[in-house]
């Protein structure tokens, strides 16, 4: 069965969601994993869904983008099979005053540690900017890591943490 | 440390500190002094006496606020107020009082639970807090040491204002990627 990735954005609205859900759903399409959030006004839709063939899905969601309050992409992906966790999982917590380049900075020490973000969120609150993220960092070496990023933080003048995300397993 | 002489606070209440305190301005995050532990201090000195005056008067006339930290008013000293008394979350309480140089010493029955904080006001986060805590500090003006017990809503309050005396707020311990929120309500 083929599956799509399929992104949707636009001016938040009540009915968003039901809209593009019950295009798809006329298809048949079968929604996997997806997020949904509003960000600064804007609403996101990011998700995967199995079923439809591209052209299908895409002349589905035109009418909604028709009058350009909403953009539609949809591409079709190839499935993968479940991977199992590529590390240890961490969790980043980056907070200071909003300047440019803080994501861009702590990202890449993370990557040039072989770790893979596989969650990240952002806020802007006011003068106050928070990245937070879900890392899977490869064994050993987290050390350097910490010192890494405590170092890149210092030159930014923001504050970060790196603790171990422990699931609570019941 | 010196060994706790008591359990709870004794005879200790805030008629100790004398005269009503300043209400004094709430620092708000990006500030160095949220992120800089807090230095340790005399609690016989006027000048902590005053101080604990100033966080009880500051906490007193801020609706909603359970626990006030010194960085919170821009100084870096361990000293941090909490009363929350009549909140709905509360089980153990002691009221209202104050503590110095105070740390955790038990920690058991982790929980997640949502704070926010006065010194982040847009965001709130899921935070894991012990529900189960034993907390060792000194009390301002008689210096006498004491030693906490308690659980629930004064548990997790403790460990927050601990939290700011060393450096650290809420955003700090967040559980992850999609743990902070967009305040929605403000008291």
């Amino acid at each position: 069965m083929s599956e799509l990735a399929i992104t949707v954005i636009g001016r938040d609205r009540p009915g968003i969601v039901a809209d593009v859900a019950e295009a798809l759903a006329r298809l048949g399409a079968n929604l996997t994993d997806s997020t949904m959030t509003r960000l600064r006004g804007q609403f996101a839709m990011t998700l995967i869904c199995a079923g439809p063939a591209v052209a299908e899905a895409e002349a589905a969601l035109a009418p909604l983008a028709a009058d350009g309050r909403l953009l539609a992409t949809v591409r079709a992906v190839v499935p993968d099979a479940e991977q199992a966790p590529n590390g240890t999982p961490y969790v980043l917590a980056v907070h200071g005053a909003d300047r440019m380049g803080i994501v861009a900075a702590m990202t890449r020490v993370l990557a040039e540690a072989g770790g893979n973000v596989t969650d990240l969120s952002t806020r802007l609150a006011g003068a106050l900017y928070v990245v937070l993220a879900e890392v899977e960092l490869p064994p050993g070496g987290v050390e350097q890591v910490t010192t890494r990023l405590a170092a890149t933080a210092a030159e930014l003048g923001v504050e970060v943490t790196l603790r171990p995300a422990d699931p609570d397993l019941l | 440390m010196n060994r706790a002489e008591s359990a709870g606070l004794g005879d200790w209440t805030l008629d100790v500190l004398g005269p009503p305190g300043q209400v004094r301005p709430v620092v708000c995050a990006p500030a160095a002094v949220l992120s800089r532990a807090g230095d340790e201090v005399d609690p016989t000195a006027e000048q902590t006496v005053r101080l604990a005056a100033d966080l009880v008067a500051t906490m007193r006339v801020s609706p909603g606020c359970v626990g006030l930290a010194a960085p919170q008013i821009g100084v870096g000293a361990r000293v941090f107020a909490v009363d929350v008394t009549g909140h709905p979350k509360t089980g153990t309480g002691h009221g209202a009082f104050v503590l110095c140089n105070a740390v955790v010493v038990e920690a058991s029955r982790w929980k997640a639970g949502r704070e926010g904080c006065m010194s982040v006001p847009d965001l709130t986060g899921d935070v894991k807090r012990a529900g189960h805590l034993v907390v060792e500090g000194a009390l301002p003006g008689t210096g006498a040491m004491v030693r906490l017990v308690t659980d629930a809503f004064e548990a997790r309050a403790l460990q927050h204002e601990i939290d700011h005396c060393s450096g650290l707020l809420f955003l700090d311990r967040v559980a992850g990627a999609h743990a902070v929120y967009q305040r929605k309500v403000y008291l």
